[in-house]
């Protein structure tokens, strides 16, 4: 008879209570947090009514400002005020030199982005990370509440690194992923495609500093990405740009801008920008650094002459989108926008010509994407059990290793549906050899040095033999968030090679943990009581659909002894997670999954027979 | 399981292309690791592993290609890591002839309709050679196996000829 189970007062939910879950979406320019309230996904807003938190860090000798406040300081300090950091997660400081020429920041070195502001030295990781803590701060001011679990979005084209980098952050804001969710398909969500439509729908997301195209087919409430393009560094910030070229041309500036004079400038063309949307002039005024007076005027055609060919590029974009679909234009029933820039009219109108269709435009481009975010995080908690809806997600750049002569041999292909795992074999080519280098690489060009590196692997622990004999496997798994995992074995001794990994741009595990020792305020008691917490939160998940999975299939998949060995290993887990060891209840918890592994994989091919049993009944 | 009892089909060159996408997806709603974001890291793992493998097995089976090369492979005949080369010297040449073609194209007075046409004329021969590939896989005859690899050996050539010709056509057609 299976034992009621009493809770301590306080402890447990109430059945019918909502998980409260959010939807983030980190943009390069601006940042929400949206969450499902009586049935509405909304963006919440902070204490002033404002939806919209700019993406700008200020950091001062002994604090942090974040958002509007920090934004208002860019121009008076700029070397302090880290602007659309976004653009720098999971890239070298030299790509982010050639990039963008003008940045104010100090870096520290040549290899990866450390910025020196009034405080210290800060990385991307904790810069974003600090935008999280805010929208975290927000929801739970908001809902009163504290957070389950957030869906964070990344552009559709992000790599590895640049995935791995925005998870690093949340992990360090304190906040637990459901998953990361590419932006063009939360946007397609929140237009609510599923309910009813069936069909293609292309989703054309232009950004701060990035673009995405994606194609979708929606079936029965499942959005499958069929293909994905665009570029991760093109955005309305290089139409920012090029006005402040224009401006500094007709302004007869000579030379290279101060940085104070340049963050006046882009401020200008953001404001010439936004007004050429309703207007077909502007007139930008501004004093130089002599405090000589300019005046120049950007009417609306020669800004759609500046930007014309960045625009062409995103719609070349969505022809190889299309094609990769093996689609035609004629074929897709719906266009969604997403993203500030595609309020600029000329984007708008060259997008509507070339799909010949009016595109979806009724959300607000700014926040479409956090409240679809905001509805599958909602469904990921748990809140909505019956919901059918399913997103199925790419791969957006092929995977590779290095060969010979530095090419690259592609392990997976682009737009391959994720979850995905694929392995290839390797070989030793000398005698005895115990180790080997494995040289991992994201993108579609045939050589190297044009892709970007994501990882060395070294293989140690491989047996030694002759040249040639030893048959190294190695797995490549990409996860649904599009992370990639690589684990190795040597075939004909079944020995499991150790792998170390050294990120090539992002952050190593070990240093992420030193971040996060260093963001708690009160230093060790509160690392460690989180860290037992979240310990005990998995042992009690751990127990609890373990011991559902056994009351419903242990019988039937299961013998006896097997039965009693995994009882016996949650008993002993479930005393242990009363204690304060957080690693022996680590330890425990990785004793009963190794005992229930089986048992977890028989669960899930009976449930697939069952349902196909299922349907041939209907059948008859 | 192989592929083909994992999407519950026969296994057999002969696959109903209108159920295999809702197969799919039912599959897809029972392993898809978000249907089990509040379970347990083992439950997501396997969720994954297992998930990885519908995700694999869907794009082997639809294309008529991968699908013959795996039937192949589940006879024990393994086409993915071998080095063996086309001795049939009549396609040998038939390829020379295209790619010089298709080098030369730009030259001509309509490159996109020359394309167009040497486009066509490789779809006609892969579709003839994939209704071989089918008779060759459910015939019981002696070298069936040894002569439906060399089909795929001379498919995998014309498909990749075709990519080639896809390239061509991104470059000339560029605006």
């Amino acid at each position: 008879m299976a034992l009621l189970q009493i809770s301590e007062p306080g402890q447990s939910a109430a059945p019918h209570q909502r998980k409260l879950a959010v939807g983030i979406d980190l943009g390069t320019t601006n940042s929400l947090v949206a969450s499902v309230r009586s049935g509405e996904a909304l963006t919440l807003a902070d204490s002033q009514g404002r939806h919209l938190l700019p993406s700008v860090v200020r950091y001062l000798a002994d604090s942090v400002v974040i958002g509007q406040e920090a934004k208002q300081q860019a121009s008076s300090d700029p070397t302090n005020t880290i602007v659309s950091v976004k653009r720098f997660l999971g890239r070298s400081v030299q790509d982010i030199e050639a990039a963008y020429p003008n940045l104010p920041y100090q870096f520290t070195n040549s290899l990866s982005p450390v910025m020196t502001v009034a405080s210290g030295n800060v990385n991307p990781v904790q810069v974003s990370a600090q935008i999280l803590k805010e929208l975290k701060k927000r929801a739970q001011q908001t809902l009163g509440d504290e957070l389950q679990g957030a869906v964070v979005t990344v552009p559709a084209y992000f790599d590895d690194a640049q995935r791995q980098g925005t998870k690093d952050a949340a992990a360090l804001a304190g906040l637990k992923v459901l998953r990361l969710l590419n932006e063009p398909t939360a946007a397609a969500v929140a237009y609510g495609l599923d309910s009813g439509q069936e069909g293609i729908i292309a989703v054309y997301d232009l950004g701060g500093g990035t673009f995405d195209i994606s194609i979708l087919r929606l079936s029965k409430g499942v959005f499958e990405v069929l293909a994905t393009g665009g570029d991760s560094a093109l955005g309305g910030d290089d139409f920012d740009a090029l006005l402040v070229e224009f401006i500094r041309q007709k302004s007869e500036l000579i030379g290279t801008l101060s940085k104070s004079l340049h963050r006046v400038l882009l401020d200008k063309a953001k404001e010439a920008k936004e007004a050429l949307s309703e207007q077909r002039s502007y007139n930008v005024d501004f004093e130089d650094d002599t405090g000589k007076h300019h005046s120049v005027t950007v009417s609306l055609e020669h800004f759609e002459t500046l930007i014309e060919p960045l625009v062409k590029n995103t719609l070349r974009a969505c022809r190889r989108a299309l094609k990769d679909a093996q689609l035609q234009k004629s074929q897709v029933i719906e266009v969604v926008m997403v993203g500030g820039s595609t309020r600029v009219p000329l984007v708008c109108k060259q997008v509507g010509d070339f799909f010949e269709r009016t595109p979806l435009t009724s959300i607000d481009p700014d926040r479409v994407v956090a409240i679809g975010a905001a509805i599958q995080a909602d469904i990921l908690v748990g809140n909505k059990p019956d919901s059918d809806m399913l997103l199925l997600d790419v791969l957006p750049l092929s995977l590779g290793i290095e060969t010979m002569g530095g090419l690259t041999e592609k392990v997976i292909q682009r737009n391959t549906t994720i979850p995905v795992s694929k392995a290839q074999e390797f070989t030793t080519f000398k005698d005895g050899q115990t180790a080997m280098m494995v040289h991992v690489v994201q993108g579609e060009r045939e050589l190297v040095k044009d892709c970007r590196s994501l990882a060395k692997f070294t293989l140690h622990g491989i047996p030694p033999m002759a040249a040639g004999a030893a048959h190294i496997r190695v797995t490549f798994q990409v996860d649904a968030d599009g992370l990639l995992n690589v684990s190795a074995m040597e075939k004909s001794t079944g020995v499991q090679a150790q792998i170390q990994v050294k990120p090539s741009y992002g952050l190593e595990d070990s240093e992420i943990a030193d971040m996060l020792k260093a963001s708690m305020d009160n230093a060790q008691g509160d690392m460690q009581a989180r860290m037992l917490k979240e310990q005990q939160v998995e042992a009690a998940r751990v127990q609890e659909n373990l011991q559902g999975a056994l009351d419903a299939d242990g019988e039937a998949l299961l013998q006896p002894s097997e039965i009693q060995a995994i009882e016996a290993g949650i008993t002993k887990l479930s005393e242990l997670a009363k204690g304060t060891d957080k690693d022996a209840i680590k330890a425990a918890i990785e004793q009963v999954d190794k005992l229930s592994e089986t048992f977890a994989q028989k669960r899930m091919d009976q449930s697939i027979k069952s349902a196909f049993s299922g349907q041939s009944v209907d059948r008859i | 399981m192989n592929y083909f009892e994992l999407f519950n089909i026969p296994v057999s060159f002969d696959v109903d292309m209108s159920v295999l996408p809702k197969t799919y997806q039912q599959l897809q709603r029972l392993t898809h690791p978000d249907k089990f974001a509040s379970g347990s890291e083992q439950d997501k793992l396997v969720a994954i592993q297992k998930n990885s493998q519908v995700n694999d097995a869907y794009s082997v089976l639809k294309s008529p290609l991968s699908r013959a090369e795996y039937l192949l492979s589940l006879r024990g005949i393994d086409l993915q890591h071998e080095q063996k080369t086309i001795n049939n010297s009549a396609f040998l040449m038939q390829q020379m002839e295209w790619r010089e073609e298709l080098a030369e194209i730009t030259e001509q007075a309509d490159p996109l309709s020359a394309l167009e046409s040497l486009e066509h004329e490789i779809n006609q021969t892969i579709k003839a050679d994939l209704i071989k590939l089918q008779n060759l896989l459910e015939s019981n005859q002696v070298d069936a196996e040894k002569n439906a690899a060399d089909i795929i050996r001379e498919l995998k050539f014309l498909y990749k000829m075709l990519s080639e010709i896809e390239l061509k056509e991104d470059l000339l057609s560029d605006f």
